[in-house]
This record gives C-alpha cells, sequence and structure tokens, in this order.
C-alpha cells in the first residue's frame, strides 16, 4: 500500500504538470481507525473505518490553488487536477507563491522516528474495551464518592502520510496512535457535581500508562474538587501544574507563528533576540524526538523537519515558518507546515517547555496565599496584544500547603509580564499527548472571584 | 417552492446509483445481527474558500468530501462504521461492522423505504459554488477598501470567503427516507489597527444558508467597518475591572451566554446519563421568571437551521424553559426513547464520520418588556458587553466562561470607556437566575456561530435581547 500510494501521488503531480501546472505538490493521508466506549461497566459504542484524503496544491503563473478530496478513484483525480489548474487562474500572481526551496526538502524521510506500532494492527476490540472496562473500574473503586461516570474511551489508528511534488521529492511514513481516557464525577454536599478527566495517549502501545494509574488518577483529579468554592478578588502568586503549564507553552508557539508576525498580530514581533521572558524559561518545538505524537520526518509540504528552540534562557529565538511566509518575510522555513484538508498552516512538533531544577513540592512551599491552577477554559488570550484572561479552577496554597479547591474564578494578566514573571520551573518534566511541561510559579497575577 | 428533500434523492440516485431499494439493502445488513434501529446517512459536502491577505488573493481552495455512515443501536450501545466510497460492496461492509454491536441475533424484516418530506427553511438553489469567484473576490476587495477607508490606522485587512453545498440523505430502519440540500456561506473580515506601536486587532463576519442574497442586507462594506470600528475602538481600550459587577448583555451575539450557560446542560444525552446539572430538573424554576429560552431550527435562512435533522426528523421551536420553568430537554432518537417524548429534531452531526448526538440549531431567549436604556441607566458601575469571540462549559456543573472582545465601563448609567478583551465567569444556573431585565429589542447574531461538542462542530444561531445580569465575575485586571 506503501508504495502504491506514492505513485498515486506522483502521478497526481504528473497529472498537474501536464494540464500546465509549474509547480504541483499531491500530500495524501490513508488511515484506519477504530475506537471502543464503554459507560458505567458496559460497552457503548464502537467505531471504525478507514478513511483516505488528497490534498493537492498547484502553482501557475505564480497563482495557487488548494484542492481537497476523498475521492480517490481515477476519475475523481482527474477531475481534482483540472479543478486545481482552472482555480489557480482565479487566484492571484503572488511573487512568494510556490513550492519550498529544493534544498529544504527532507533528504532523510526514512529516518527511524518510532511512529510506527505493529502491535497496533492486531489490537482487538476485547483488548480496547478491557483497557477501558479497568481503566473506569479503578476510577470507582479509587474513591466512594465517585458515583456517575461520562464513559472511558479507547481509540487507536495507524495511516500512511505521503507526499510528491513536482522538485522530484517523493516520501511517505507510516504512524500509528492509541489513546485512552477516562471521566469520572461526584458531587458536592450540596448536589453540585465535580468531574474530571484523564487520559495517556502515544504512538507506540506499550508506552501507555496503565489502565489503573489513568482511572485513578482521573478519580484522583475528580474528588479533589469536592467542596471547591470561589475566592475574593486579588492578586497572587500562581504555581500552574504542567498540564495548564503545558497550555502556555502553546501560547508561546502560537505567538511565534511566521503568519501571525506577518500579519503583525503577536505581541512578539520584532521581538527576536530579546528577553522576552524570565531566563527560567526554555521553549522547544521538535518534531524529530523518537516516539513521540509530534513526531514525523517531512513536514506538509516535504521540508526536513527539526528541532526548533523558541525561546532560550528567556530570549525569543526566532519565529516558526511554512515557505511562504517565510520566504514573504526573506527567511527561511523551520519545517513548520501543517497540511489538512484545503489547508496549509503554520505548527506541528512536540512542543517543550523544559525541566528546570526545582522540585514541585518546593515550588507549591514556596507560595504564602496563592493558586495552584489546575483547569483554564474558555478562549480569553489575545495574542496581538498578549492580554490573558480565561476561566479557572485550582487549589488554594495556603503557608505552602494546598489546601481547599476552588473553581468559577478568573485568571489574567499580559504575556509579556507573565513570561517575566515565571519565577520557578519544576523538575517534573509530564509528558501528555506530544507536549511536555513541568510545574511552573509565576509571581503574580489577578485572580477574579467573589 | 423546492423540495430540497426530493433534491438530495434525485442527487444521490443520479451520482451514485444510491436509490430506496439499495438503502433497503443496506438497512437489511445492518439490522442483520438484531439491534433496535438503524440508520445511513449519506452526504456529499463541496466547500470552497477564499483566502485574502495583504491586498491579494492568497489562495483559492475546493474541497470535496463524500461517504456514509451506518449507525446500529441496541440498548444504549451504538455501532457505527462509515465509508468513504459508496460502491455497493463498501457500503455494505460498513453496514457490517456497525452491525457487530448488535448480539440478539433476530434479524430484522426487510423494510419498505417511503420518501418523508422535508421542511423549506432554506433555498437549495441560493449555493455561492457555481458563482464565479471573481464575483466574490469583487466583494472581498470591496470590503478591504471600506476597512482601509474607515481609519487611517487600519493597518492590515484580511478577507475570508468560505461557502458550502452539502446533500444529505438519511434513511432509517422504519424506512423513512428524507434529504436536505444546505446552503452554508460565511464572509469573515479581521483588521488590525496600529497606532503608535499599539496593534490592535478584531474580526467580524456574518452569513447563513444563504447564497450571494446575503450581501443584499449585509454589505461588505457593513461587515468591514463593523471589524474596523472593533479594532479602533481597543486603541483607547483600558483595563477591566477584576470582581463581581453587574453586566449588561447588548442584543443579539450575546446569545452566546445562552448556548454556554444552559444550552448545553440541556441537551438530553447528558441528562440520560445524569451528568449535567439539569438532570430531572423538568418542571422546576431554573431561571429568573423573565427568562424564556427557546432552540429553534425553522428561522429562515439562518446559519443553525435544518430543513431535516441527521436523523431524519423535522427540525422544531422547542420551548426550552418558559418564564423560568424548564419544559424539556434536547432531544436525538436515543434520548427520546429514554425519555419517551417525541423527536425535537435536534438529532446533529459533523459528517458521515461521525455519529449524531443533540445538538443545538438557534438557541435565544424571547423579548421583555424593559427598553434598553433604561436597562444600561439603572446600573451604577458594571460593563456593558457587546461583541464576543467563543465561550465554554463544564456541563456537569454549569460553570461556564465567555470571552468578550468588544465591552465598555457603564458607570453613573452611562456607557463609557472600552474595556481591553476580558473574560466573564459563572454559573449557569446561578446567572440564569440573576437576570434582573430583559430587554423588547430582541436580536438574533449574524451566523458567526460554530458549536464543538465531543470534537464534533456545527453550525449554530444565538440570539437575545439586552439583558441584566445583577452580578457575574468579571476577570479583568484591575482591582477596586
Amino acid at each position: 500500500m506503501n508504495e502504491d500510494l506514492r505513485s498515486v501521488a506522483s502521478d497526481i503531480v504528473e497529472k498537474a504538470r501536464a494540464r500546465g501546472a509549474d509547480e504541483a505538490d499531491a500530500y495524501i493521508r490513508s488511515g484506519v481507525e477504530s475506537s471502543v466506549s464503554v459507560r458505567m461497566g458496559e460497552l457503548e459504542k464502537l467505531i471504525e473505518a478507514g478513511s483516505r484524503s488528497v490534498s493537492i496544491r498547484v502553482i501557475k503563473d505564480k497563482r495557487t490553488a488548494v484542492c481537497n478530496t476523498s475521492d480517490l478513484t481515477p476519475k475523481a483525480l482527474d477531475e481534482l487536477v483540472q479543478t486545481a489548474v482552472e482555480l489557480a487562474k482565479i487566484s492571484e500572481p503572488d511573487e512568494f507563491a510556490g513550492l519550498p526551496d529544493k534544498a529544504d526538502l527532507a533528504s532523510d524521510v526514512d529516518i527511524a522516528l518510532q511512529l510506527y506500532d505493529e502491535r497496533i494492527e492486531s489490537l482487538t476490540v476485547e483488548e480496547m474495551k478491557d483497557i477501558v472496562l479497568r481503566a473506569e473500574q479503578a476510577a470507582f473503586d479509587f474513591d466512594k464518592r465517585i458515583n456517575n461516570s461520562e464513559g472511558a474511551d479507547f481509540g487507536a489508528e495507524r495511516g500512511l502520510v505521503v507526499l510528491a511534488n513536482s522538485l522530484g521529492f517523493a516520501g511517505s511514513f507510516p504512524y500509528t496512535a492509541a489513546s485512552f481516557s477516562v471521566q469520572v464525577m461526584a458531587d458536592d454536599e450540596d448536589g453540585k457535581k465535580r468531574n474530571d478527566y484523564w487520559y495517556s495517549a502515544e504512538r507506540l502501545i506499550h508506552r501507555l500508562s496503565s489502565p489503573e494509574e489513568v482511572g485513578r488518577r482521573a478519580a484522583a483529579r475528580a474528588v479533589r474538587k469536592i467542596g471547591a468554592r470561589k475566592v475574593s478578588t486579588r492578586e497572587v502568586p500562581v504555581v500552574w501544574d504542567p498540564v495548564t503549564a503545558a497550555g502556555l507553552a502553546g501560547v508561546v508557539s502560537n505567538a511565534a507563528s511566521g503568519e501571525a508576525l506577518f500579519k503583525r498580530s503577536t505581541f512578539l514581533a520584532d521581538r527576536e533576540g530579546e528577553a522576552i521572558a524570565s531566563p527560567l524559561l526554555n521553549v522547544v518545538s521538535d518534531a524529530r524526538l523518537p516516539a513521540q505524537l509530534g513526531s514525523r520526518p517531512f513536514d506538509g509540504e516535504g521540508v526536513a523537519t527539526r528541532r526548533n528552540q523558541l525561546v532560550t534562557d528567556g530570549v525569543f529565538q526566532h519565529f516558526l515558518f511554512d515557505s511562504y511566509y517565510a520566504r514573504r518575510l526573506g527567511r527561511k522555513t523551520t519545517g513548520s507546515a501543517v497540511r489538512s484538508g484545503d489547508a496549509i498552516s503554520i505548527g506541528g512538533g512536540n512542543l517543550v517547555l523544559e525541566a528546570g531544577a526545582t522540585a514541585p513540592e518546593e515550588i507549591i512551599g514556596s507560595v504564602q496565599d496563592g493558586l495552584y491552577l489546575t483547569t483554564l477554559m474558555g478562549f480569553g488570550i489575545n495574542v496581538t496584544t498578549g492580554d490573558f484572561s480565561r476561566g479557572a479552577a485550582g487549589i488554594w496554597i495556603e503557608n505552602g500547603e494546598l489546601t481547599y479547591p476552588v473553581t468559577e474564578i478568573n485568571v489574567s494578566g499580559n504575556l509579556k509580564d507573565m513570561l517575566r514573571d515565571i519565577e520557578a520551573v519544576g523538575s517534573d518534566l509530564t509528558w501528555l499527548a506530544g507536549t511536555a511541561a513541568p510545574t511552573i510559579k509565576m509571581a503574580r497575577l489577578t485572580v477574579s472571584g467573589l | 417552492m423546492t423540495d430540497s428533500g426530493r433534491m438530495a434523492e434525485a442527487f444521490f440516485r443520479d451520482r451514485y446509483n444510491i436509490d430506496g431499494t439499495v438503502a433497503a439493502d443496506l438497512i437489511g445488513v445492518a439490522m442483520s445481527r438484531g439491534g433496535d434501529h438503524a440508520e445511513l446517512y449519506f452526504e456529499h459536502r463541496q466547500g470552497s474558500n477564499i483566502t485574502f491577505e495583504q491586498q491579494h488573493v492568497k489562495t483559492a481552495s475546493r474541497t470535496t468530501t463524500q461517504g456514509v455512515g451506518v449507525r446500529v443501536l441496541q440498548g444504549d450501545a451504538i455501532g457505527y462504521a462509515y465509508s468513504e466510497d459508496l460502491s455497493r460492496e463498501s457500503m455494505r461492509r460498513a453496514a457490517d461492522t456497525a452491525a457487530r454491536i448488535a448480539s440478539r441475533g433476530d434479524k430484522a424484516e426487510p423494510v419498505d423505504v417511503m420518501h418523508y418530506e422535508s421542511a423549506n427553511f432554506y433555498t437549495p438553489e441560493a449555493g455561492t459554488l457555481s458563482v464565479p469567484a471573481s464575483d466574490k473576490v469583487d466583494l472581498i476587495r470591496r470590503a478591504d477598501d471600506a476597512a482601509r477607508a474607515y481609519d487611517a490606522s487600519i493597518a492590515r485587512v484580511d478577507v475570508n470567503f468560505i461557502d458550502e453545498l452539502k446533500h444529505v440523505m438519511i434513511v432509517t430502519a422504519g424506512g423513512r427516507m428524507a434529504g436536505d440540500v444546505q446552503p452554508l456561506v460565511r464572509f469573515n473580515v479581521s483588521c488590525l489597527s496600529e497606532r503608535e506601536g499599539n496593534r490592535q486587532n478584531a474580526r467580524w463576519g456574518g452569513g447563513g444558508r444563504m447564497g450571494m442574497s446575503y450581501f443584499e442586507t449585509h454589505t461588505p462594506e457593513m461587515l468591514a467597518r463593523e471589524a474596523a470600528r472593533q479594532a479602533t475602538v481597543l486603541q483607547s481600550a483600558i483595563d477591566a475591572p477584576a470582581g463581581t459587577f453587574p453586566v449588561v448583555l447588548a442584543g443579539g451575539d450575546s446569545g452566546i451566554l445562552l448556548h454556554e450557560a444552559i444550552g448545553h446542560g440541556l441537551e438530553a444525552d447528558f441528562n440520560r446519563k445524569r451528568t449535567s446539572n439539569y438532570t430531572d430538573q423538568v418542571g422546576n424554576v431554573v431561571a429568573s421568571e423573565l427568562c424564556t429560552v427557546v432552540d429553534d431550527g425553522t428561522i429562515k435562512d439562518s446559519r443553525g437551521s435544518i430543513n431535516i435533522d441527521d436523523e431524519g426528523n423535522l427540525p422544531g421551536y422547542n420551548v426550552l424553559i418558559e418564564d423560568g420553568v424548564l419544559k424539556g430537554y434536547i432531544q436525538d432518537h436515543m434520548s427520546t426513547k429514554h425519555f419517551k417524548v417525541e423527536p425535537t429534531g435536534n438529532g446533529r452531526r459533523q459528517s458521515f464520520k461521525h455519529y449524531p448526538m443533540p445538538r443545538m440549531t438557534n438557541t435565544y431567549m424571547l423579548a421583555g418588556q424593559s427598553a434598553p436604556e433604561d436597562i444600561i441607566r439603572s446600573v451604577e458601575r458594571g460593563i456593558y458587553c457587546v461583541a464576543f469571540n467563543g465561550g465554554q462549559v463544564n456541563i456537569s456543573n454549569g460553570d461556564f466562561v465567555f470571552s468578550v472582545t468588544e465591552g465598555y465601563m457603564i458607570e453613573g448609567g452611562k456607557v463609557t470607556a472600552p474595556i481591553r478583551n476580558v473574560n466573564l465567569i459563572g454559573n449557569g444556573p446561578d446567572v440564569l437566575r440573576k437576570v434582573t431585565a430583559v430587554g423588547s429589542d430582541f436580536a438574533l447574531s449574524d451566523g458567526r456561530w460554530t458549536c464543538g461538542k465531543d470534537g464534533q462542530s456545527v453550525p449554530v444561531g444565538v440570539g437575545i435581547p439586552t439583558v441584566l445580569i445583577s452580578g457575574m465575575t468579571v476577570g479583568g485586571t484591575a482591582i477596586g
């Protein structure tokens, strides 16, 4: 199937050239997914299907068109090529349009990144069901107060990514992914429901956490919210747990998008080489880490992926680029093109907020009155200005100890100050689905409540 | 009057040779191992997107997806499979895969598939896919010009013209065959205002289940000026306050609050599983008596409207809350069986790759008695919210947030300084009890919203009159 789809992709590129395209590439994704869901010990859902899609980009007279279809019959592919070439004509000339420079294309597409686990081919529904049943049961067994479940799901996927272009590039890589999650709830004394979840997601099955560990963790997270209350409005130190800290790294990565730079819609514009954060902060986007979900040998346009250091000791290093925005701004692509459907965007890679030296207990212990942040909600991030205002929940810290749970509060600040205010970075680097972060401490944030 | 159902049936028959006989055969395969119910969802979607940046068309794109989703139900369990290949062999394989959920082994009787009439709340011919791209680019350029002319500080304008035409056909184990042809257009403008190094960004846009006629009432100039106005207003924004304050929601877009605060919690799947805070609350007072909230899939040309839901039921005008009392939930097929109630026409899904769930259509609060200006005048110190960029809710307990992109202080009964982007946080049942005034100025949002649930996105509408909430937590940075 591997060689088959490589030749399908190369044929599409040939057809596009024959129809008058100056340059073309074809990106095919083909996969099989299956999932099993249980709830309250009973089978709830079985889903199984295979799918594939092809995305073609053509450039004619510096005009770009992208077309996408799930129909891979020869007739449909002919139509796809024809539509794309015609669509390019109505686009407008753009001197920056084009495929990547040939020199940037990956020459080591077969590099061993451990992205495929053969074990997933033979994984049965019964095995998947067993894992999620055990995980859900472990959550119920963890604490009597767990009284309901929103279910536990296992999902497995295997597939192939193929790319060919008119510069002679032809590459493919097989991938697998397996994940499972559990979500359970408990009631407050007054009946208010408190829920939480936990999960594990990996490319290789043997790296998944045990069902019992995930179930217990989900239950522990739900139970510790029982009796959660609001607090009064104040400015306090905030300790971000590894989950919320990983979210913060995601915000930095979005702000480092070359597209955002071109649009001047990032607070990091014009800040390359400057200290934008505490010297304790190091953020990396790395698509070449073995066995990680964000890894891939080449990006959505065939460029070799690599390790991109975004922030080193607090200094902002550089933006992430695909070939288009790199060319527009006179930079180099960083192998960060992401292809999905008819769109090419910037992102990808495993995002790591690198570990520091401080034990997480010591970080919590250093706070007299503050918030241990475990949950963020909503869309209140303005990357242009850096304004940050999001719904939050967590646990209040008093005299260096985690005390009572808090909810229905809001944390706000401006990212420019927030990144500088990072006072401690923990040693507890925690990986979750292609991102990793430790506990971090921020000197001050506004907590809104009563 | 066009019958979109018959159009969709003809489409699948002519293009893929899928008719009632083929569908009946697939239903037979789906029910071959027993099962209480099965349905087929055929879909063909064509989409187009023109991306315009820095006064140039960056990319023109087209997407075509097609496939069939097969669902088999037994008790509370779902078997689901789909195929992108609409050949008989592949579709039968998908039906057989979905059938594996059932274990009772009683083969169902063969069904006679009969046409079922869909509604007509929008016109399929209105789709914009056949409109020459140059016409769309003309509209885009008009928007670009208007935004730049609005204010000298407008340094960047990005525009997107996104449209789609979706043919769907649903066939149920009960023998019902229904279809729809769903147009959807959306026009987005993003403006950057840059003044002495201070950059502010704002987006605006709109659309609906319409074609080019949308732009007769909502010109590209209007949409662009609105984005430019919001970006410019932010230039003089002050830090928002932190703490609990009275909040006045302007009519229209603020309906996102209802969607988050109560809409999701009333989706019947959560109540069937007893995971929503509204479980067992039908008949109880859950909001101020000033509140009457409906979910209405029948609004002409609205983004959230449908002619048939994705399980083959007609959409409805469903009263969720009447004068503060909870009347009923938003249902899908599974929940109507559980609660033994009639379908509400809310079984929706993102695509053939997804199983249906109870989903909102257009959710709004009916107009009240108060004059909007009196509502503002009644507030000594508070927040006035006009535009938003999204919200999120924890269904289990009703805690929700929404992000305000255009908001102002209210001081001494007057709207004063604009505030920086701020998040509002509250608890659904709590906030709806704190509705102390409802305006007479109902407005529907202009087709901007997409609802996400369990990883599935569907277009929705929201609406609300001007409303006063006596206290809500405002997530600003200014304390005191």
